[in-house]
């Protein structure tokens, strides 16, 4: 394990952001957190966490794909991809690293996405532990450790100190660059932060909410539970939770007129939106409640049938914060887990 | 701290629900948190018993939601509205939206609500509590032994320190009493805008609708924007979209709504409330209102039931193209 001081973290930044572009909350003029790339002076967000995660440095909301170009009756398809550039996205919070072991049983199961999968071989984690998790926090409901996040590399913040320890080759050899910034320590202040916020956890609202009702196998019980009317009865059909979400990863292809050509582009979809999934034949979900049901049996039953038990939510709470109406997985979670889950 | 508390409320909606006066209740659910309530609708006493609120954290708007909900309910739905939401409720009703028959309206008196982000700004994480029967919220957090109290002006939604109206223009019936029409300086920031140079008030928009990720919300919550079908959220219109393509959509999107809504904006903030990017939608609302004021006189939508807005009439006194001209650059 090596640390640095906090005071010293620009200079660290500045090292970093020799060889890659570096991302890291920062708060903004309006008080809200977000990624922002780093030039000399910008600081480390205090926040917990950022308003949109860092989903979107690897799985950006728009992205084009292909471009085509028709001169006569010839068309010209065009490869429109850049070269990905080498990036790191610090501060990352241990539920938001976690959001990538699901992302990538998405995307980087055969077919790979080439988008995707390039981001992340260019892409560095450096994920910070949580000393003051809130209300709406419940990572450990799905077994995260929000002291001891995964990543590249993991850090720990303390008053005066950076405390860094690597956990990849790719980790390793950026935290080697930081070398003359850091020095070696003992692991005394993390394993003393571990503890505390360990204990911080179990006062959290939510650390007695549990999966223990939900997983593979759980489609007939759920499925047609008279709970979802009810449930969905003021949910609005806006996206917000969807695109706050560090997991969800629907997206639609759209072909874009350009006059002599046509660019096509992928762009986040939303299963709250009426038009989620419609296909010639018409659209499967007819209902806000149907549409509804989905994200959450998506989340709790379907994903985990198909990815060996593991759950699409990572507990951040970005959905809680930000539903309009205040209607989340949390309250879903409760009510349709019934007693099991209360 | 409201001045009507939650038990009245309850009692009102029970003994309506009893003698046969409305067969649901629109209010609000609690949730997980004191401040997360959900709009529900609900059947018998016990239902409200047990999960009705009513604190400074009810500032859901509910006058859209008779649309498809006096649509569903068999017989009168109960809602209860605060001043703000009575205008809606009045806009709402000169544009045939719902039923005025399938409701009864109980207008109730409101001191402001509370905006959580406010509360966090000066409470801190990890709220586990807010009482707010007391003069002030007591803010129970994890992190402290004893609760945080907080003024609740200290807190208060940036559309209630604005607040126009404690007045409410339509109900059925009033519980306590009504308040008066407010000299508001809901203008002032919009005044703040018109002051920068075209450059610096392009920046400035630019940087706000720069953040917007289409979630919609501002869209699906506004009492004005009723359409059955969204031409931004139909596949067949050739408009949808359901991100931000470029900066240029944002734009497009935020200014063909506030157009769409104008002269039928009431100002009630929902917009703002909901997003989840805190873009300050209301203003692009509040200079489209400002605007008409100053044009053809002090117009407020849903004031009262079937008005004509003046985007919509003719007078021989409106103002000529050419004198907007030449207001120039402004």
């Amino acid at each position: 394990m090596r640390k640095c001081s906090l005071d010293s973290m620009n200079l660290v930044f500045a090292e970093i952001a020799k060889a890659a572009s570096l991302y890291l909350p920062v708060d903004g003029k309006d008080g809200k957190t977000a990624y922002t790339k780093w030039e000399d002076g910008l600081t480390w967000s205090n926040s917990l966490n950022t308003v949109r995660g860092p989903k979107d440095f690897f799985f950006p909301q728009t992205e084009n794909l292909v471009e085509f170009k028709t001169s006569g009756k010839n068309i010209e398809i065009i490869d429109t991809r850049s070269a990905s550039e080498d990036f790191v996205v610090f501060g990352v919070r241990a539920c938001d690293v976690k959001s990538f072991d699901v992302l990538d049983r998405v995307f980087l199961k055969e077919p790979t996405d080439s988008y995707y999968a390039s981001r992340r071989a260019h892409g560095i984690l450096i994920a910070a532990a949580c000393t003051r998790p809130t209300e709406t926090c419940f990572c450990q409901t799905f077994g995260i450790d929000a002291a001891s996040p995964a990543g590249d590399i993991s850090i720990w913040k303390t008053e005066t100190e950076v405390f860094w320890q690597s956990n990849t080759e790719k980790g390793a050899a950026l935290l080697e660059k930081l070398s003359a910034l850091t020095e070696e320590c003992s692991t005394e202040a993390v394993d003393a932060q571990k503890e505390k916020i360990a204990a911080t956890m179990k006062k959290l609202p939510l650390a007695d909410l549990s999966t223990d009702a939900f997983g593979a196998g759980k489609t007939k019980q759920y499925f047609d539970a008279p709970e979802w009317k009810e449930l969905s009865e003021s949910c609005l059909g806006c996206g917000t939770c969807t695109f706050v979400c560090p997991t969800c990863q629907c997206y639609d292809i759209k072909d874009f007129n350009t006059g002599n050509g046509v660019i096509r582009f992928r762009c986040w979809d939303s299963c709250m939106y009426s038009d989620f999934t419609k296909m010639s034949a018409g659209q499967p979900r007819l209902t806000q409640t149907e549409r509804f049901r989905q994200r959450f049996m998506h989340k709790l039953v379907y994903f985990p049938e198909n990815n060996d038990g593991m759950f699409s939510c990572v507990g951040c709470g970005r959905c809680l914060a930000k539903c309009p109406i205040s209607m989340n997985i949390v309250k879903v979670m409760k009510t349709i887990g019934g007693k099991e889950n209360a | 701290m409201q001045k009507i508390t939650r038990d009245q409320l309850i009692e009102k909606a029970a003994s309506l629900l009893a003698n046969g006066t409305v067969s649901c209740v629109l209010g609000w659910q609690k949730g997980e948190f004191d401040y997360d309530i959900t709009p529900a609708v609900f059947e018998t006493e016990d239902e409200l018993k047990a999960n009705f609120v009513w604190n400074d954290f009810c500032g859901a708007n509910f006058s859209k939601y008779l649309v498809s909900k006096t649509k569903k309910c068999e017989g009168k739905i109960l809602v209860f509205l605060k001043p703000c939401d009575t205008y809606s409720f009045n806009q709402l009703l000169t544009e045939h939206r719902f039923d005025r028959e399938k409701v009864y309206a109980v207008g109730i008196p409101c001191e402001g609500m509370a905006d959580i982000a406010k509360v966090k700004a000066i409470a801190g994480d990890g709220i586990s509590a807010i009482d707010c029967s007391g003069e002030k919220l007591a803010v129970t957090t994890i992190y402290e032994d004893a609760p945080v109290m907080i003024d609740a002006k200290d807190v208060l939604a940036e559309r209630c320190v604005n607040c126009k109206s404690k007045k409410h223009v339509a109900y059925d019936e009033l519980i306590g009493e009504d308040g008066d029409v407010i000299d508001s300086a809901r203008f002032d920031e919009v005044a703040k805008i018109e002051a920068m140079t075209p450059d610096e008030r392009f920046a400035f928009w630019q940087n706000e609708l720069s953040r917007c990720i289409r979630c919609n919300a501002c869209r699906d919550i506004c009492p004005a924007c009723t359409c059955e079908k969204c031409v931004f959220g139909n596949p067949n219109s050739s408009l949808e979209n359901k991100s931000p393509a470029n900066s240029f959509e944002e734009k497009m999107f935020h200014i063909i709504r506030a157009f769409h809504v104008a002269g039928r904006c009431t100002d009630c903030g929902e917009c703002s409330r909901v997003c989840p990017q805190h873009i300050p939608l209301h203003l692009l609302n509040r200079k489209f209102i400002k605007d008409i004021d100053s044009f053809y006189g002090e117009y407020q939508a849903g004031a009262e039931v079937g008005s004509r807005a003046p985007l919509v009439n003719y007078t021989t006194d409106d103002l000529e193209p050419g004198e907007v001209f030449e207001r120039g650059d402004n």
